[in-house]
């Protein structure tokens, strides 16, 4: 979706900016002090923590949230792949560890498993699924057309 | 019940009145002027807006550097390699320059916080939070790093020898002033660095000791003609080895003299305890280890062999 311009407050962050004001809720809240990683969105393609991320920095900017992966009733590849994996336990980190996994394999179609842990090492899982989140990206990789 | 709510930040607004996005440096500095010591800078944010939430800061406005030009880039200049005020921890650790010509510095820039946090936090911000290990910090600290500094006032350099003044201070004043480039001598052929970090985990975890180390051997490979030694946290500020160092100035390359540049820096170093992040004891035994461990892989990557006592 394209925000038309609009007036915000000064000291509204991002993920305060996708809740409550575009109502997309998606976008997880944790920590809010950017250790937790589970309010990751992409700017430009790249995984930032929004919770620490002031709304103005975006914008003219590009932001990627969970609702924009989905295209009507088909999911992303990537989205699949954790659902065929298994890889959502109680599913609050499962939107930031797809982005992460997203921007991943936008740059790095086929990476190693050290490639994808360090990737979505900014993003914590406190049902420790990793090992199911990590084969689901290898997944999503091998799936991928080359 | 309330009381403890209220002590808690997470829901916390931020009290920033204003935001600024300033298109230039002169433009950002007439703001700060503007605001006389109430406005503070940011450009990745995720220092400020931590500290601005819990209200360890407070500032009326934040002026937003991050779209100020030509300040993103890092450049070799002759031999030196420069790094723009706004260069993140994610360029230095894949800039391929860096890779090649301070790689251990590229390692140290990895190691910060998340992929999430590198991709925004500036290294200048990394100095200018003024912590005593810093990831950055100390690399650079061992690579005779200096600062460029500009205000109304005019331009300045000083080593980051002169730049760190105590836990969390430097001598920037973020109210006035803005840290535009970094600049440091990239490594000769006759040279090798090392980053070392102690951490509870591989990412997300604060350091429990860092070490960086840049040491020049003489053409014989014989002789070690000067080490710098960067240790954090065992001071208030990222620490520089000096009594070491200068122990280490015309010593042979030898186990032995690797042993008495751990002993001497166990001595000098003055860590404090932790109850997180280690004891006094644990990390000054820590030091010695670092110390023995980054000088050997140092003199390694400088192209020397580390021979027994003779």
């Amino acid at each position: 979706m394209e925000m038309k311009s609009q007036k915000i407050q000064p000291n509204l962050l991002l993920v305060d900016l996708l809740r409550d004001v575009l109502n997309l809720k998606g976008t997880k809240v944790g920590c809010r002090e950017g250790e937790c990683g589970v309010c990751t969105v992409l700017v430009n393609g790249e995984p930032v923590n929004s919770c620490i991320l002031p709304a103005m920095k975006v914008s003219g900017q590009s932001v990627t949230t969970i609702e924009g992966l989905s295209k009507e009733d088909e999911l992303d590849p990537i989205q699949e792949a954790f659902v065929d994996a298994g890889a959502i336990q109680c599913g609050f980190c499962t939107p930031a560890m797809v982005l992460t996994a997203k921007a991943l394999l936008e740059k790095n179609p086929h990476p190693d498993e050290s490639q994808i842990r360090q990737s979505l090492s900014g993003v914590l899982c406190r049902c420790t699924g990793y090992s199911k989140i990590v084969k689901a990206v290898q997944n999503a990789s091998l799936n991928r057309k080359s | 019940m309330e009381g403890i709510l209220k002590e808690i930040h997470w829901g916390k607004e931020i009290s920033v009145q204003q935001y600024h996005q300033p298109l230039s440096i002169p433009e950002a500095l007439d703001m700060l002027a503007r605001y006389d010591g109430k406005a503070r800078i940011i450009a990745g944010g995720t220092d400020v807006i931590p500290l601005l939430r819990q209200g360890d800061l407070l500032a009326d406005a934040l002026i937003d550097i991050t779209r100020l030009p030509q300040m993103n880039k890092v450049e070799a200049d002759g031999g030196s390699i420069c790094l723009g005020g706004l260069v993140t921890h994610a360029q230095v650790c894949s800039s391929a320059l860096i890779r090649e010509r301070a790689g251990f510095l590229a390692e140290a820039a990895g190691t910060v916080g998340s992929p999430q946090i590198r991709n925004v936090a500036t290294v200048a911000g990394n100095l200018i939070s003024g912590q005593p290990a810093a990831d950055t910090s100390i690399p650079l600290l061992a690579l005779n790093a200096k600062v460029k500094i500009i205000s109304r006032a005019g331009e300045r350099e000083i080593p980051l020898t002169q730049f760190f003044l105590g836990q969390g201070q430097t001598a920037l004043d973020c109210s006035r002033e803005i840290l535009t480039q970094i600049r440091f001598p990239a490594l000769q052929k006759n040279q090798g660095g090392c980053f070392l970090r102690l951490g509870m985990r591989k990412a997300l975890a604060l350091p429990i000791l860092v070490l960086a180390t840049v040491v020049t051997i003489d053409p014989g490979k014989k002789t070690i003609k000067d080490a710098a030694i960067a240790i954090g946290p065992v001071a208030p500020t990222p620490f520089r080895a000096l009594k070491t160092e200068a122990k280490l100035r015309g010593a042979p390359i030898s186990r032995g003299s690797l042993e008495m540049a751990a002993q001497s820096a166990f001595e000098e170093a003055n860590p404090r305890s932790s109850l997180l992040r280690g004891s006094l004891g644990y990390r000054k035994e820590m030091v010695k280890v670092f110390v023995k461990r980054g000088l050997s892989r140092a003199l390694a990557n400088a192209g020397a062999v580390v021979t027994e006592e003779v």
